[in-house]
């Protein structure tokens, strides 16, 4: 065998810890290495000459790269490798950077380590096969879940782009939380105002299919192939025959359900319309509060009904959509501040007293009252007596960059919505006073920081540095006692309401849906991209795409452009007919298979089929286990079951990963 | 290697989709951890054969760690619940030949958990240091090889 070695420096980060000159020393003596070369950066151009080159030279049969990470320039030096003739798969890489240099300080221990690191490398290689990737065909088409802003504008873009696409909303109407705002920092633009059209286009669109109040149900497939079951909740109403008039929402006798869309602080009958703008401008029977469903009364909508729309009988249906891309925008709910269970790991602000006093409210139901179309019609009043409160208290990191109550991130967003609040209350309530507690004003973003100071300068409201230990109600009032931490000494407020600007959390059911669909998620529920900085809106499932808030707390202005960024990635997968997939798939040996079948049992994709072998009469030999290069994912758990071995993992075969366990030394 | 500066060999068997990262991401936020640990990387924990551990332990490991996804996180769905079930059955055929359970050890770590990734390393080093050498295979092999 002649394999090449090549040791990369990665400038002083592998250097620094490991002596590279010395691996390359000792590797070189190692048996089948005929070259075996050290350089201060072998992902550059010339590194790669160098292993270009050398393979054309010595003929190499293989080629170790020792350097970071498979998972940063695995694919650049295979690149290199087919470049000049050699098949890919005949390189490994041997990760001397993350797992050695980095996390170690001893020079000689990281150098033994390394070492061996390369040993096992150069053992695995001289055993790997010539491997041919697997083309695919590619199926244009998208999934976005969910119908927020960051969906909203990815189907858009998909679908501008000329591709077909699935919007799944499991709400009642898309629009997501920003149809809930009253004004958007920092031009106060009105939200419903310039989120509506966009969610009207959508509507329209002929290549975007909407399906509201559905979820995902179970994702099958690949990249390019997923088979994707959509559970279409049964809305108790058909929408085919729905024309939206409305008269069943007034009519309705049951008005006492708390409205989502109002965040309780108004009610809403049994069947209803979100809010007025929405999309679909179909209403939904909640089964739990309707009386038809409760006692077999009423049915007052079903008479009413022109379009004899309303069905009682409906089931939840499933859709199956062949799916090429997916784009996750599932976004964000806020933290409740209020009682946490004991079991709970997060304590919650129980001194608050949010749930307890109903003026003490969070930030979206303050942009509910301040909005035109709340349930005060944008006039401020407070929830409990609907008077106009005269002094306000805003607290900011309730829930966030707290490690005791809450969670250790900042939400990012609180800062700029708070400033935003207080400005809207000053506009509305001229001879009121606004008070905002703050442990750092971060403003980092065009125009925002411009927009703390207007709030502060020009409109007056006075932000104290400090934390708020406590509220209670006294004579009608809220008794918020804190902290002024810049003049070092305690405060107390009278306040008529007080704001919480709780941290934004992942979706309740984000790890649920991260489990159907693949995804990873931090231990905060937030899904987890490939790369923090090179690849923002990709996840580790090949084909799935993240925008939003459900990768991290996020605003606006942030989300859409991590949409369009999503879009584009789909967009990239759609430019071509055909994908590659990596061949390290699963073979059966036929001559030794014994059709036992023990790895068609514990296959996750069906990817294992039932293939007969006949004599040339036609008579059946024996029946043996088949593969399908398209489903089989390459997990190797087949591989690992078979008790005859006759199904091996192309890549990782048992002869490689004995050879590498065997170079332990 | 001289009894007095006897270091322990770890080999750990990971998976590329959790552990490995994981492993990745404590190199990338420069984390320290003990040298002693040498990674064989499978694309799934279900790929694992228990042949791979007694492999390891015969050529000298004396710790060995398997570690992937977390249940319900799996890349391949399902291929951590085939790994936990295998590893469980044969670290009680293990211990049921002697081998202390200490030096087989299973943990799942995943993507973004690079300080437990640190914290397992330095924890299995530490429990197979406490153990001293493992020459147990060899006594165990010898006693096969008697009986055949």
């Amino acid at each position: 065998m002649k394999i090449g070695v090549y040791i990369c420096y990665c400038g002083e980060n592998i250097g620094r810890t490991v002596d590279c000159a010395a691996v390359a020393k000792a590797c070189a003596e190692l048996p089948g290495v005929v070259d075996s070369v050290d350089y201060k950066y072998m992902c550059s151009d010339p590194g790669q000459n160098i292993i270009k080159n050398a393979i054309r030279e010595k003929g190499l049969q293989g080629v170790v790269v020792a350097s970071c990470s498979p998972h940063m320039h695995e694919k650049t030096f295979r690149r290199a490798c087919s470049d000049s003739g050699l098949n890919p798969f005949l390189c490994e890489i041997a990760n001397l950077r993350e797992h050695c240099s980095w996390v170690h300080e001893d020079v000689p221990a990281a150098t033994r380590k390394a070492i061996d690191l390369v040993r096992m490398a150069v053992e695995k290689v001289k055993r790997n096969g010539e491997l041919e990737p697997i083309r695919v065909p590619v199926t244009k088409r998208a999934l976005v879940v969910g119908g927020g802003i960051a969906g909203i504008q990815a189907a858009l873009d998909v679908a501008n782009a000329g591709f077909e696409v699935v919007l799944v909303e499991k709400e009642p109407s898309i629009g997501g939380h920003m149809s809930q705002l009253s004004e958007t920092f920092p031009t106060l633009d009105c939200s419903q105002c310039i989120l509506t059209p966009r969610m009207v286009e959508v509507y329209q669109h002929p290549r975007i299919k909407l399906l509201s109040y559905s979820e995902v149900e179970k994702v099958e497939g690949f990249i390019g192939n997923f088979k994707v079951t959509i559970r279409r909740k049964a809305r108790s109403v058909i929408e085919e025959r729905c024309t939206g008039c409305g008269l069943c929402v007034q009519k309705c006798p049951t008005k006492k359900a708390p409205s989502e869309f109002e965040q309780g602080l108004a009610k809403r009958p049994a069947i209803y319309v979100p809010f007025p703008q929405a999309v679909p401008n179909k209403p939904v029977i909640d089964r739990n509060v309707c009386t038809h469903f409760r006692t077999g009364k009423c049915g007052i909508c079903k008479k009413v009904c022109g379009r004899d729309a309303i069905d009682f009988e409906q089931q939840d249906q499933f859709v199956t959509e062949d799916i090429g891309a997916i784009i996750v925008a599932t976004g964000y709910q806020l933290y409740s501040i209020s009682k946490k269970p004991d079991d709970s790991a997060i304590k919650g602000y129980g001194e608050y007293g949010y749930g307890k006093y109903p003026d003490v409210i969070d930030g979206l139901q303050f942009e509910r009252i301040a909005s035109a179309s709340g349930p005060s019609s944008g006039e401020i009043r407070r929830p409990s007596d609907q008077k106009e409160p005269k002094k306000v208290v805003f607290i900011q990191c309730v829930g966030s960059r707290d490690e005791a109550k809450g969670f250790t991130y900042c939400s990012k967003i609180c800062c700029m919505y708070t400033a935003k609040h207080a400005m809207l209350y000053k506009h509305k309530v001229h001879d009121g006073e606004a008070y905002v507690f703050y442990m750092d004003i971060r403003a980092g973003g065009k125009m925002y920081e411009e927009f703390v100071r207007r709030a502060i300068e020009e409109d007056g409201v006075k932000y104290i540095r400090g934390r708020v230990s406590r509220i209670y109600p006294s004579g009608g009032k809220y008794i918020v006692k804190g902290e002024d931490t810049l003049a070092g000494e305690p405060i107390e407020i009278d306040a008529d309401m007080v704001v919480l600007a709780t941290a934004m959390i992942a979706q309740p059911n984000a790890q649920k849906l991260a489990q159907v669909l693949g995804v990873p998620y931090d231990g905060y529920g937030f899904y987890q991209e490939v790369h923090p900085k090179l690849r923002p809106v990709e996840v580790s499932t090949a084909g799935i795409f993240l925008a939003g808030a459900c990768q991290s707390p996020k605003d606006i202005p942030e989300a859409v452009a991590m949409a369009s960024a999503a879009a584009s990635k789909a967009l990239v997968l759609f430019g071509s007919d055909q994908l590659e997939r990596e061949p390290t798939v699963a073979k059966v040996n036929e001559a030794t298979c014994i059709g036992c079948f023990y790895c068609q049992k514990v296959c996750a994709y069906n990817a294992i089929e039932v293939k007969e072998i006949r004599d040339r009469k036609g008579n059946l030999v024996k029946t043996v286990a088949s593969v399908n290069p398209g489903l089989c994912q390459g997990c190797g758990t087949c591989n690992a079951t078979c008790p005859s071995k006759s199904i091996e993992l192309l890549g990782y075969t048992d002869e490689q990963i004995f050879a590498e366990i065997t170079a332990l030394g | 290697m001289s009894e007095s500066n006897w270091e322990p060999k770890i080999v750990a068997i990971v998976c590329n989709w959790c552990t490995y990262t994981g492993a990745d991401l404590a190199g990338t936020s420069r984390m320290k951890y003990q040298p002693n640990v040498r990674i064989i990387k499978l694309p799934c924990t279900g790929r694992i054969d228990p042949v791979f551990i007694l492999k390891a332990f015969e050529r000298g490991a004396d710790g060995v760690l398997v570690s992937g996804c977390h249940p319900g996180d799996c890349h391949y769905n399902a291929g951590n619940f085939h790994a936990r079930r295998r590893w469980m059955l044969f670290r009680d055929l293990l211990d049921f030949v002697g081998i202390e359970p200490e030096r087989l050890q299973f943990s799942w770590v995943s993507a973004s958990e690079g300080r437990k990734w640190v914290d397992v390393i330095n924890g299995v080093t530490d429990a197979v240091r406490a153990r001293g050498p493992f020459t147990g295979y060899q006594a165990i092999n010898k006693e096969f090889v008697a009986h055949e």
